[in-house]
């Protein structure tokens, strides 16, 4: 079988201020007719610039300074607009990860399904509304007809994305380029959204490229997988060797780092298992009632739960079970609309959410957030982000003790002292996360609310700082509540989970029990839609 | 710092437009602040022997219709122009801002009334509302700033007002809050500084459209009141002669005042790209 797209030896090169960076270091894929193909790699390994690289849609900065790509056996890495644009969305198709952004926001989804199609084809406006009228059948949108003349904003997240992948197959194109299309969906709609995928394509005789950081999700979809690192790809195999019997050290690193259902936070980063913690029995927090409304809508209704000393409870929960509005109100951001919130004995849920910064329990009950990028002050330095607590809970002047005191919470969470005097956008992801997590520790919490600390960082990272966090816990005796959506990272990571839906409880048990027998119907569609792998051998040791 | 000026320079190298634009702003402030030292004639003193000379070796702008040197009073004008200008601009910057972030980050009742007051404010042409108001508050150089400042005050609290409420959701805001700050302290300590280098540009747009407004304001008789050296007066007076073919008359102060809404518009840019640390690496 001939291959559909064939991509040799690309090299692109992106112009900086520090010079020339290289993105892409030579790679080679190829894709047949009605094959799946997953790319799988972490930021910055380049899966990305090879797929707009692919597409022609590389940004002004970035030159194809190498190598070729060949499309139905065609040379088109040169090729200029007029050879391009009847490919583009005809032949070859993209899905884009953020399809709220990637639809216009001020026509209706119908008009842009036709769009589409009278780019390519003449046919008539009422032909082209027929047509983007079975494609959202196609795609399985509920009330297509009402859905043709909606805008993107009164959609979900998961039906703009239909919109998206009705639109890159209107013109049943040979290749679809699916870049990272379900990050950001909850689980649920993740597995509703790739199976259309893989269905649409495999009836459609289509060839799909899905650029991944998951591979789980790559190991279910695909029949064979490039894994890509620092613009090289590094390995590539059916997915059951891969996982099986990872051949390059970076794809063991990646399998080892992935979470799975029997990992754990020290298997992840290839170390052994610390004592378990025995919490204290003490107990810290006590939520009973808990409601709060948004505008006469209650977003969390009758929530009540309880937190030991040195204990980690994980809230579970798909986006709008209001897990995150929960957080914000145990860590007295949000006032609650009814209920109470004790901590130690003591009423805290009166305390008004603008008066509490002055609060003595405010240094003790601190938060680390899900974007550790957005939850950093551009204009502070990583040492202002973690003297600022220092100075306003605990009254410590500038000087010498400050400074020291600082730099005790970044070793603490391992970020080297050199690193204290950058802003914000001169660090790395990983680094960021721990800038946001010393700066919760530092004024000395014996309460962390955790949302979704890592759900923006790559698996190594994202393992890294939940060793970090575990390890935290332990040594400072912390009690964690661990807000996410990732059951996988709660169930390593919490003694006790709370499974919420539409801010209510569904469920709450110990955290093995709950997830090796679910009770209620809620936790088992969630567990059965987390896209895994398991691999077939014993993994080579790395 | 040295990292601050680093970048400045780094900037400046890559736009040549700021670095001139940078240097004439330099060049006005210098006047400013020894136009009455250095100047070879006392700008006041007439000399009616020696009235209406064209422009000449002695005389670099030629003379008035008094007699005085026209160069040495366009340099001395500088002085009052900036300074009106830079007063004006400046109160209406810390009032702005501080009452528009407040509101961005509040939004509710406050910020509804903030918002049709400054709605009201927009409806008057600006121009003929600074008028009124020294007409009304008496012909003097302080009333031309605050008339100055309020017509200005509406662009400043949008501004504000827009860039804080984008910014009030996001992480680094809640994480101040949970470090202990309390909401007012959140407002100027970490979401003002974040919308200062976007308000750069407007400060500079501005400062070169308050020295228009007040030369504006001194050309129809309000504010500044001749022999006193000032651009728009001196535009004024001139204009009776330049029928009469006396062009150095309008043409000097008029240039003077065209270089500097130039420079400070040119300089808008620039200063923004130097005071976000996001530009840096």
């Amino acid at each position: 079988m001939s291959a559909l797209l064939e991509v040799e030896d690309l090299r692109v090169e992106f112009g900086t201020r520090h010079g020339v960076v290289e993105a892409l270091k030579g790679v080679t894929l190829s894709v047949a007719a009605g094959e799946t193909l997953g790319i799988v790699g972490e930021s910055g390994s380049g899966k990305s610039v090879t797929a707009f690289c692919v597409m022609r849609l590389l940004e002004r900065a970035g030159r194809i300074s190498g190598g070729r790509i060949r499309f139905r056996g065609e040379d088109i890495t040169r090729a200029g607009r007029r050879v391009l644009a009847p490919l583009r969305g005809a032949a070859m198709s993209m899905i884009f990860q953020n399809p709220r952004a990637a639809l216009n926001p001020i026509r209706p989804v119908g008009l842009q399904i036709a769009d589409v199609i009278r780019a390519h084809e003449a046919v008539s406006a009422r032909e082209a509304r027929e047509r983007a009228l079975a494609l959202l059948e196609a795609v399985r949108i509920r009330e297509p007809v009402r859905r043709l003349e909606a805008y993107p904003h009164e959609l979900s997240g998961g039906m703009c994305q239909r919109v998206m992948i009705a639109m890159a197959i209107a013109c049943e194109p040979s290749l679809l380029i699916a870049d990272e299309p379900t990050t950001g969906l909850d689980v649920t709609t993740q597995k509703a959204v790739m199976e259309l995928l893989a269905e649409t394509t495999a009836r459609r005789g289509m060839a799909m490229v899905l650029i991944t950081h998951d591979l789980g999700l790559a190991a279910q979809y695909c029949g064979r997988i490039a894994v890509m690192e620092q613009g090289r790809v590094v390995e590539e195999a059916v997915p059951d060797r891969l996982f099986g019997a990872p051949g390059h050290p970076y794809t063991q690193r990646l399998v080892a780092a992935s979470p799975r259902r029997d990992s754990t936070v020290a298997g992840l980063v290839g170390e052994s298992e610390p004592r378990a913690v025995v919490p204290t029995g003490r107990r810290l927090l006590e939520v009973a009632g808990l409601r709060k409304e948004f505008g006469g809508v209650a977003a969390v209704e009758g929530v009540s739960f309880h937190l030991d000393a040195g204990e980690s409870l994980g809230l579970v929960g798909e986006s709008g079970s209001g897990k995150s509005t929960i957080s914000r109100l145990v860590c007295r951001l949000l006032d609650p609309t009814a209920g109470s919130i004790r901590f130690e004995g003591e009423e805290i849920g009166a305390i008004p959410a603008g008066r509490f910064h002055g609060s003595p329990w405010r240094k003790d009950i601190q938060i680390v957030f899900q974007d550790h990028g957005e939850s950093l002050n551009p204009r502070f330095s990583a040492f202002d982000c973690i003297a600022d607590p220092l100075r306003r809970l605990l009254g410590m002047r500038e000087g010498a003790q400050l400074r020291a005191q600082a730099e005790d919470c970044a070793a603490r969470v391992g970020l080297p002292g050199e690193l204290l005097g950058r802003f914000p956008h001169q660090l790395s992801g990983g680094q960021k996360a721990r800038v946001g997590i010393a700066r919760a520790i530092a004024p000395g919490p014996r309460l962390l609310v955790l949302d979704e600390p890592t759900a923006a960082l790559d698996v190594s990272v994202q393992a890294v700082v939940l060793h970090l966090l575990d390890r935290l816990r332990r040594e400072e005796g912390l009690a964690y509540l661990f807000v996410s959506h990732d059951l996988n990272v709660v169930r390593m990571m919490c003694e006790r989970t709370i499974v919420l839906q539409a801010g209510r409880v569904v469920e709450e048990g110990r955290s093995e029990a709950l997830f090796a027998a679910p009770r209620a119907g809620y936790t088992r569609e969630l567990l059965a839609a987390i896209p895994h792998f398991e691999p077939q051998g014993e993994p080579v040791p790395g | 710092m040295s990292a601050t000026l680093r970048h400045a320079g780094w900037v400046l190298r890559g736009n040549p437009v700021t670095l001139l634009a940078g240097c004439g702003c330099g060049l006005l402030v210098l006047a400013a602040l020894l136009g009455p030292w250095i100047v070879p004639y006392d700008p006041i003193a007439s000399d009616v022997p020696n009235a209406l000379q064209a422009p000449s070796a002695a005389h670099w702008f030629g003379t008035d219709q008094l007699g005085r040197d026209v160069f040495s009073r366009v340099l001395v004008a500088a002085r009052l122009d900036l300074a009106i200008a830079a007063s004006a601009v400046s109160l209406s910057f810390i009032i702005g801002a501080t009452v528009g972030s407040f509101c961005g980050y509040a939004g509710g009742r406050l910020d509804a009334w903030v918002g049709r007051f400054v709605d009201v404010l927009m409806a008057f042409p600006l121009f003929v509302l600074a008028m009124a108001m020294v007409a009304a508050l008496g012909n003097r150089v302080e009333n031309i700033i605050y008339a100055t400042a309020i017509i200005n005050l509406p662009f400043y609290i949008r501004f504000s007002r827009a860039e804080v409420n984008v910014r009030r959701g996001l992480g680094w805001v809640e994480a101040a809050r949970a470090s202990g700050n309390s909401h007012a302290r959140v407002v100027m300590r970490f979401l003002l500084p974040n919308v200062l280098p976007a308000m750069a540009v407007q400060i500079s747009l501005n400062l070169g459209w308050a020295i228009l407004n007040a030369a504006g304001l001194s050309f129809l008789g309000l504010g500044v009141r001749p022999p006193t050296p000032e651009w728009g007066i001196m535009v004024a007076e001139g204009a009776r002669f330049i029928t009469t073919g006396k062009w150095w008359l309008v043409a000097c102060p008029g240039a003077a005042l065209m270089f500097a809404v130039l420079c400070f518009n040119l300089l808008g840019d620039g200063l923004r790209d130097i005071l976000d640390p996001r530009m840096r690496t």
